[in-house]
């Protein structure tokens, strides 16, 4: 069965994930359509990481379905390497390669994965990194950059393999406030652009701005979901006020 | 693991703790430093300085000033004591001092081969204990555990004996000299510890590693060689040095099976002197020396190096 765009691009159904005695995903169902901005937000230790690396398999689940792009996601005949180059992850550490420069960090994978030509991928990574605004800074390494700046590399790192789906895990939680501004604008511009993404955040204003939809996890289940102009101003769920009052 | 003593963390401590996917799901903090702070290093000759958990040479200069003092005592008691019609000590040590030095050459030797044949082997057993095919695993650890906990006198002993002096391949006789046997019975258990030094570095890595490599759709091998193992050199190094100084220390153990390096050398010409009691000392202190003057700037290199390399966060 052909994935057509009218379908939802990440398609997750019931996933029940437990790491041995302790269960953190319990039934989480989310549909994404192509294009669309979803943004997931709850308390620590609700599942959103998980869920999160559950999507392009990094961890497997012990029921349910993730397809993305009409393809099982936990299939055992998958080849991960395959999703992987359409489902890019940015993460809340950056995790950029230390020993190589913020240009050879976005170049790596494109040549050594996607086996394209190199001087092709140079063109293509200057570019990605002058979107993100840290022209100037191709040849210095990441302990020479600052949080932020780090952030944007890992962005325009993840955008060089040209995914479908981008992925962020609270991408802006370990940096200071004035360096958050420019990570979210790079994150709101990849929006605009149509690129489809499922945030894991606790900036609840940029939430509210960029989400197509908001979902609430407590404990593994989605409490509450909703557009953005009705979830933040009519929950009905005394778990999600009760978060909502805590952050607001 | 935030307030666990270095040497508590991990089967190789001071390399960290992290534990890479594959091996142990949990996450881990990247705050140890993989090696002891260097202030440890600098100010603390007793207890006993480590590297990575291995006791390491940290000669203070007074140690290398007490050896010359011993060394220069006994050759002025020794030419006190020379009586007439034997040959003085001066002349018997010019004498034999070639032949004695071609004993130390000896041992260089079998320290560089068996350095590089156990470096070698060790990184291949290494990154078996890091592979995600059990068998394979569980072969390298137990033969890492074997060689690293046999005494290497008993090493020795088993290769000089069921050894064959010389093998015949199609007709070619190849022999295996004593000093062969040595090395490769030195190059098992630096293979064993090298392997561990591998497998520390490797799993000292931040798992935040594995993940955005793996996430950017590397392959496992290719995220182990371009990515894992470039940031494990530079903390390998400095224990690897460690473990060069201590084999060097080590190699004078085959002078028992009649291999003639330094200290067989040594006997020999002691032996042909005569065996006079007042050269004892002079002697054997110069063996103290010389391998005192080789391995002590190795031992300074290594703490310059292990502060240089030290992870910050």
């Amino acid at each position: 069965m052909a994935w057509t765009p009218d379908q939802p691009i990440v398609r997750i159904r019931d996933v029940y994930k437990a790491f041995g005695d302790l269960e953190v995903l319990k039934g989480v169902s989310i549909d994404v359509r192509k294009g669309e901005v979803i943004c997931v937000i709850g308390p620590s230790g609700s599942g959103k990481s998980t869920l999160l690396r559950c999507i392009n398999a990094l961890v497997p689940i012990n029921r349910g379905s993730i397809t993305v792009e009409g393809q099982e996601v936990h299939d055992p005949k998958l080849d991960k390497l395959e999703l992987r180059k359409k489902v890019g992850m940015v993460f809340q550490q950056y995790n950029l390669f230390p020993h190589k420069t913020a240009l050879q960090n976005v170049m790596m994978a494109p040549i050594h994965v996607l086996k394209q030509d190199k001087a092709e991928v140079e063109r293509r990574a200057y570019r990605l990194i002058e979107k993100v605004r840290l022209q100037g800074k191709e040849n210095t390494y990441p302990g020479e950059l600052s949080g932020g700046q780090q952030q944007r590399v890992a962005i325009a790192r993840s955008l060089a393999m040209n995914p479908d789906v981008m992925l962020f895990d609270e991408v802006t939680a370990a940096l200071d406030p004035e360096t958050v501004k420019e990570v979210l604008i790079t994150i709101r511009e990849l929006a605009e652009e149509g690129m489809t993404c499922i945030l894991v955040t606790h900036e609840m204003g940029f939430a509210r701005e960029i989400a197509d939809h908001i979902y609430f996890t407590d404990r593994g289940v989605i409490v509450e979901h909703g557009p953005p102009k009705t979830f933040f101003a009519e929950a009905t769920d005394p778990r999600t006020r009760e978060f909502l009052g805590q952050i607001l | 693991m935030r307030g666990i003593a270095p040497w508590r963390a991990a089967p190789v401590p001071g390399l960290g703790s992290g534990l890479g996917p594959g091996l142990d799901g949990s996450a881990a903090t990247t705050d140890l430093p993989v090696l002891l702070p260097p202030r440890r290093a600098a100010t603390a000759p007793f207890p006993w300085p480590t590297i990575a958990g291995i006791p390491r040479l940290a000669v203070p200069a007074w140690m290398v000033g007490l050896a010359f003092a011993i060394f220069a005592g006994s050759v002025g008691v020794a030419y006190a004591q020379t009586g007439t019609g034997r040959m003085g000590l001066w002349e018997a040590f010019t004498l034999w001092l070639p032949f004695i030095m071609d004993g130390f050459r000896l041992n260089l030797v079998i320290s560089f081969l068996a350095m590089a044949i156990g470096t070698a082997l060790g990184v291949l057993l290494g990154l078996m204990q890091v592979s995600r095919i059990r068998p394979l695993r569980a072969v390298a650890w137990t033969l890492t555990q074997f060689f690293r906990n046999t005494p290497w006198l008993v090493l020795l002993f088993s290769f000089m004996l069921l050894l064959p002096f010389e093998i015949v391949i199609g007709g070619r006789i190849i022999s295996i000299p004593g000093w062969t046997k040595a090395t490769l019975a030195f190059s098992l258990p630096i293979m064993a510890n090298i392997a561990e030094i591998v497998r520390g570095a490797v799993q000292s890595i931040p798992p935040g590693q594995w993940e955005s490599s793996e996430s950017l759709a590397f392959s496992r091998r290719q995220t182990l060689w371009m990515i894992i193992l470039p940031q494990c050199v530079k903390r390998m190094i400095p224990p690897w040095m460690n473990w060069y100084a201590i084999l060097t220390m080590a190699t004078p153990l085959c002078s028992i099976l009649e291999v003639r390096e330094m200290v067989k050398s040594t006997r020999e010409a002691l032996n042909a002197l005569g065996d006079p009691p007042e050269f004892l000392a002079p002697f054997y202190s110069f063996i103290l020396v010389v391998f005192f003057a080789y391995c002590y700037p190795i031992a300074r290199w290594t703490i310059s190096l292990e502060r240089k390399y030290a992870v910050k966060n």
